[in-house]
């Protein structure tokens, strides 16, 4: 009996402490990344390379999400608020929800699943391929030449994507709550003027969308460069990255809306 | 006699508990090309990692021209690395970058050259071992020969006094194999380097190597020129240059007793 209890006990214990550990790798992994950012800098060609390759090409899920995402929002908001008669408010509704929760969750858990995946699969292939190797043979740091300016365009990128996000959704709700169900013009963008404060709604969204950059391409860089050389192990370095950074966004969008919420209140 | 360029001196080194290398002492004099043989997982590509200072000995030290390789700072390791270059088993050609860029890879990272000047010195490069046609393919277009005479015009385009060579004839075709170890050699010469070259594949070493060392279960078991090789009696390395299905190295992997694994009853009558 008690043998049946000890074991899956241990297992958990051992995973519980793997886990632990290797949240510490991964702090020392960051900050090796940014002690590597010299080159980066030096060389910003290399960073925007790797602009286009993250942020670039997730341009279009990025813009035809932001826009369905707020059509979904126009709909949705105009059916409740029919109903005290508020409906010249859906403007407000769909932007502060954009703005503020919306256009940085949901892009950012669409650039973990579009740029970090690609990121972790080609890092983790690049070591698989002993690429990584070779350049350190050469003398040249894969930190600095392959991490780093990775990391620095999801970081550039993920804050604009988020503003493309925001900025597709609110002319999504401006499509169906104005064009396609007669909302009035003036007040659908007047009330939105009025509601929305650039300081706690659109620069905290931002903020938002910084971290979570940081976080997406922090865990998908640290899971290419950390994943076993083999076919099975970058497969699910790949997995690990899209749901640890799923988790992580979510996470942190709670403790940062807390930290908000208190400023401004 | 020429100087040593390449000096192994009592190095001992394990992957956790299990034990990779014994004690492995061995010279490599400048200018020459040395083969360091022996069958899969020896520790021969442990031992060339090593040099390279990519692996840390657990005691012992590896000097590379005079300097200590594991008693450099990273800045220090890479100094040294500047004048060393490796091939690896498949070329790890970045393939993300076509065959000239590729080339030009380490010229661009350590050099302020001039475009015009890159651009000469990664043609000669590529020239030389017959590649200059493809300079636009990428390696995803390159034949497995094709791209590990690429990847080896890239280890020698800073001209390195040190080129370390991971099991360069690996699955490659009679032909291909035959280019690939006219090249090391004549690179070698040409260039005034330094070459140590860990294969399995005795008939070609045998041709274009000055020295070989046998490596086996983690110690040095033969060395010798390959006239000497040829004509060992050690029963290590007849078997290896003959390639004899049993002797010293054994055809069965460490078992118990065949009886016992079978079920058999063994002289105690007891089952397994």
């Amino acid at each position: 009996m008690l043998e049946r209890v000890r074991r899956p006990l241990a297992r958990l214990g051992a995973n519980f402490i793997d886990g632990i550990w290797r949240i510490g790798v991964m702090a020392r992994f960051f900050t090796l990344v940014i002690a590597a950012s010299g080159t980066s800098f030096n060389r910003f060609r290399l960073v925007m390379r790797e602009v286009y390759f993250t942020g670039v090409l997730s341009l279009i899920i990025i813009i035809v999400s932001g826009l369905f995402v707020g059509m979904v929002l126009g709909l949705q908001g105009y059916e409740t608020l029919q109903k005290y008669g508020a409906t010249e408010s859906i403007g407000v509704l769909v932007a502060l929800s954009l703005v503020r929760e919306l256009g940085p969750v949901v892009a950012a858990l669409l650039f973990a699943s579009r740029a970090g995946s690609a990121i972790t699969a080609e890092i983790g292939l690049m070591k698989t391929t002993e690429q990584l190797t070779a350049m350190d043979m050469m003398a040249v740091s894969p930190m600095a030449r392959v991490i780093a300016p990775r990391f620095w365009a999801g970081v550039i990128s993920m804050p604009i994507l988020s503003l493309l996000f925001s900025a597709m959704g609110v002319f999504g709700g401006y499509l169906v709550g104005v064009v396609l169900i007669g909302v009035d013009n003036g007040a659908f963008w007047s009330q939105m003027q009025a509601a929305v404060d650039f300081r706690y709604d659109v620069l905290n969204g931002l903020v938002k969308a910084f971290v979570f950059g940081i976080a997406v391409t922090v865990i998908a860089t640290f899971e290419g460069y950390d994943s076993p050389p083999t076919a099975e192990g970058v497969s699910r370095a790949t997995t690990r990255t899209v749901v640890t950074s799923a988790l992580v966004i979510l996470a942190l969008d709670l403790v940062l809306t807390a930290f908000m919420l208190r400023a401004e209140g | 006699m020429p100087e040593t360029l390449v000096d192994v001196d009592a190095v001992t080194f394990g992957y956790g508990r299990r034990p990779v290398l014994k004690g492995v002492t061995m010279r490599v004099p400048k200018g020459r090309l040395v083969a360091i043989m022996g069958g899969s997982g020896c520790g021969k590509t442990t031992l060339l990692r090593l040099i390279g200072g990519q692996l840390k000995p657990t005691s012992g030290t590896v000097r590379v021209g005079g300097e200590n390789v594991h008693a450099q700072d990273a800045e220090g390791l890479y100094r040294l690395r500047r004048k060393m270059s490796m091939l690896f088993q498949f070329g790890a050609l970045f393939t993300d970058m076509t065959v000239f860029e590729n080339v030009a890879f380490p010229l661009r990272e350590h050099t302020h050259l001039p475009e015009g000047m890159i651009r000469d010195l990664v043609l000669m490069k590529l020239e030389a071992v017959g590649m200059r046609g493809a300079h636009r393919l990428l390696p995803a277009e390159l034949s497995g020969g094709m791209a590990r005479r690429v990847a080896l015009a890239r280890a020698v385009v800073l001209d390195p006094m040190l080129v370390l060579y991971d099991e360069p004839f690996a699955g490659l075709d009679p032909i291909a194999l035959a280019v690939i170890g006219q090249l090391i050699r004549t690179l070698n010469d040409a260039l005034g380097a330094t070459s140590i070259v860990v294969s399995h594949d005795v008939v070609e070493c045998l041709q274009i190597v000055d020295y070989l060392y046998f490596v086996s279960e983690g110690r040095i078991v033969g060395e010798g020129t390959p006239a000497q090789v040829r004509a060992s009696t050690d029963p290590f390395v007849r078997q290896f240059v003959h390639g004899e299905a049993d002797g010293p190295v054994p055809f069965h992997y460490a078992a118990r007793p065949y009886a016992a694994d079978v079920g058999l009853a063994t002289k105690g009558g007891a089952r397994a």
